[in-house]
């Protein structure tokens, strides 16, 4: 998915509900080509206080579609006179995604939580649909734990086990896709507010392999 | 988009499009594969085997094209029987690797096949080798085919060196069943083969009995 000359986020993202909020969490590299053009890149997004979005895919259109959906739902959040639903800033995404889908490269998820329904996990991937999911992964770097987070996710888990699950699946992508690396980035969002954590290349989940 | 009247199968090659696995464990390997061969978006065939017999104690698994990969299986059959012959005793595992890897190498260009060969010897026990592209390595385990992709994660986390027989039949067959569920080239029955001092077991592993995991 990389271009000479087009930045690129060939990544890995994931976010987890749980009963209470969500986890979001990224890898952190971004390559032009084969060169990295940042190694501790913020793929969390803020969008609202609540709200984060991970962005995958091409870096300008990513950010040029969070920038517009910020200021939507900023706007409508006055206009409403509470906080907006996650499910009002992923279906924000949604349209522009899929209106613009032929000039558009971009893959992401939309996590957070609201009054209404709690942790709530929304995907936007590239072609402009919108689903929840329990938990959802995406960048080139997810083909390589889909098995893992098929076996390991199980319904009801609490914070800490899902910033463990993030950790670890993003860790094991990490080490196998060449175009996802550096740190992992994670955010937990609860009605309380956001709490993010970076996990250096040093503290990195290991797992033995051959 | 396409013509109506020529559907996928008449004119796709056939392949494998697959989910291989090999794995060392105390005492021996066990080698599996799904059992799916498509022919462009057809189902040509959905209890194929994928795992051959090179000699008693040497199996192969196959993915990529069927044609080119039941070629050079062929061949190695052949020759892996000619040198037990020769030899007197059976052949080192590491013997039908390097038959394997030298079809692969010097057809590489025309072959689409990648196989992964592995066995039990007297000289070093359970041996698994992985011949993508005409090298050989010696691996823990090895996984192949377009389903790979989607267990490395999976295989990594709960891959661990010295299992027991069980702990090992138990990782290949949550390894299939995993990349089956995600990978549209894979599917269908589970076939894994044992292989020991005391030879090879092969067993089949159907519908009901094969693993599932959290469906949203």
């Amino acid at each position: 998915m990389s271009g000479r000359g087009r930045i690129v986020f060939s990544t890995t993202i994931m976010a987890v509900e749980f009963d209470g909020g969500v986890v979001i969490g990224a890898d952190s590299r971004t390559t032009t080509g084969a060169y990295i053009a940042n190694r501790v890149t913020d793929k969390l997004t803020f969008i609202h206080d609540h709200i984060f979005c991970c962005r995958s895919g091409s870096a300008a259109d990513t950010q040029a579609i969070a920038d517009v959906v910020n200021y939507q739902l900023s706007f409508h959040s006055i206009e409403l006179d509470e906080p907006p639903l996650v499910q009002t800033a992923a279906n924000l995404f949604k349209e522009l995604c899929y209106r613009y889908r032929e000039d558009l490269t971009a893959g992401i998820i939309v996590a957070g939580w609201d009054k209404r329904k709690g942790g709530q996990v929304y995907t936007v991937p590239m072609g402009g649909m919108i689903v929840r999911q329990s938990f959802s992964i995406g960048g080139s770097g997810s083909t390589y734990i889909y098995g893992y987070v098929d076996s390991s996710y199980k319904p009801g888990m609490t914070k800490e086990e899902c910033l463990e699950f993030t950790a670890n699946a993003i860790s094991l992508a990490m080490e196998r896709d060449g175009s996802s690396g550096g740190v992992i980035r994670l955010a937990a969002i609860t009605e309380a507010g956001v709490e993010r954590k970076v996990i250096l290349g040093s503290e990195l989940p290991r797992f033995t392999v051959s | 988009m396409d013509d109506l009247l020529e559907s996928d199968w008449t004119t796709e090659e056939v392949s494998t499009g697959t989910t291989i696995i090999a794995a060392v464990f105390d005492g021996g390997v066990v080698i599996g594969s799904d059992s799916r061969v498509s022919a462009g978006q057809a189902v040509v065939n959905r209890v194929l085997n994928k795992v051959c017999r090179l000699h008693d104690k040497i199996y192969c698994s196959i993915s990529g094209s069927a044609a080119d990969a039941q070629a050079v299986v062929d061949i190695v059959d052949y020759q892996m029987e000619l040198h037990g012959i020769q030899m007197g005793q059976p052949p080192l595992v590491q013997a039908a690797a390097t038959i394997v890897k030298d079809i692969c190498y010097k057809y590489k260009e025309e072959l689409v096949a990648h196989l992964l060969v592995a066995g039990w010897d007297h000289k070093y026990g359970g041996q698994v080798y992985g011949t993508l592209g005409g090298m050989m390595i010696k691996q823990q385990f090895a996984l192949g085919g377009s389903g790979s992709t989607y267990i490395y994660g999976f295989a990594d986390s709960a891959f661990k060196p010295g299992m027991t027989k069980e702990e090992c039949l138990k990782f290949t067959k949550c390894a299939l069943a995993l990349a089956m569920n995600r990978d549209g080239s894979s599917g269908g029955v589970i076939y894994l083969v044992t292989i020991t001092s005391k030879g090879a077991e092969e067993t089949v592993i159907t519908a009901k009995d094969i693993p599932s995991f959290y469906e949203d």
